[in-house]
């Protein structure tokens, strides 16, 4: 299973991204080495043109669906316009340090 | 009372609310960390809900809100977002007024 192709692939087949940015960054938390339970997508197309954040990340989660219910923890979505995005220099925000929750909710 | 209704009623009940792991003052995620700052920098009050204290609402509120993740903040009975739909309106200036503008509008109804 690899879940890092599989979100890349379909964000890519549903999005047609101008920019796409799939990291794996469960090695920032308290999980196994190798996993693949927290991500960060950034995600610029233009089929974001008009749509609130709101809705944006709702048609990034119904593509997702299925990664989300079963192995994903964690999903930092940052979605933009080539517009949005050249206006951030192509540069997206950095995902927050863990702080353990999901280690105490295991417990 | 199932937890829906339970959800249902928090939502209506609570102008403000913000779904989170751990509570503001003692977060239990980096995401809720940084939505809850970013909402108490607001400056009003708000309600929250430990999910990690409740799990049967962990369970229901993803199915209810449609919506897969936490932290979430509701505004007047509508999901606005998880993290990172909060800090981008944080930062584009667009989360305080939507805040304030809510506490106002309930304080006078409240009087």
């Amino acid at each position: 299973m690899n879940i890092h192709n599989n979100i890349e692939q379909k964000l890519l087949a549903h999005f047609d991204p101008a920019h796409l940015e799939v990291v794996n960054e469960s090695f920032m938390h308290n999980v196994p080495t190798g996993s693949e339970t927290h991500f960060k997508v950034v995600l610029v197309t233009p089929k974001f043109s008009g749509e609130r954040l709101i809705n944006r990340h709702r048609a990034v989660n119904a593509v997702l669906k299925e990664e989300l219910a079963d192995h994903i923890h964690a999903l930092a979505l940052h979605t933009y316009t080539d517009d949005e995005w050249q206006n951030l220099y192509g540069n997206s925000p950095d995902s927050p340090n863990c702080l353990g929750g999901m280690k105490r909710q295991a417990s | 009372m199932d937890t829906v209704d339970k959800i249902k009623q928090q939502i209506a009940e609570n102008p403000i609310l913000l779904y989170m792991k751990g509570s503001p003052k003692l977060p239990s995620c980096g995401f809720s960390s940084q939505a809850s700052q970013a909402l108490m920098s607001c400056g009003e009050q708000f309600a929250y809900v430990d999910i990690l204290q409740n799990p049967d609402i962990r369970a229901e509120l993803p199915k209810y809100a449609d919506w897969p993740t936490f932290p979430q903040l509701w505004v007047d009975g509508e999901l606005v977002g998880g993290c990172d739909i909060i800090m981008e309106m944080f930062q584009q200036g667009e989360l305080q007024p939507l805040i304030k503008e809510t506490a106002a509008k309930n304080n006078e109804n409240a009087e």
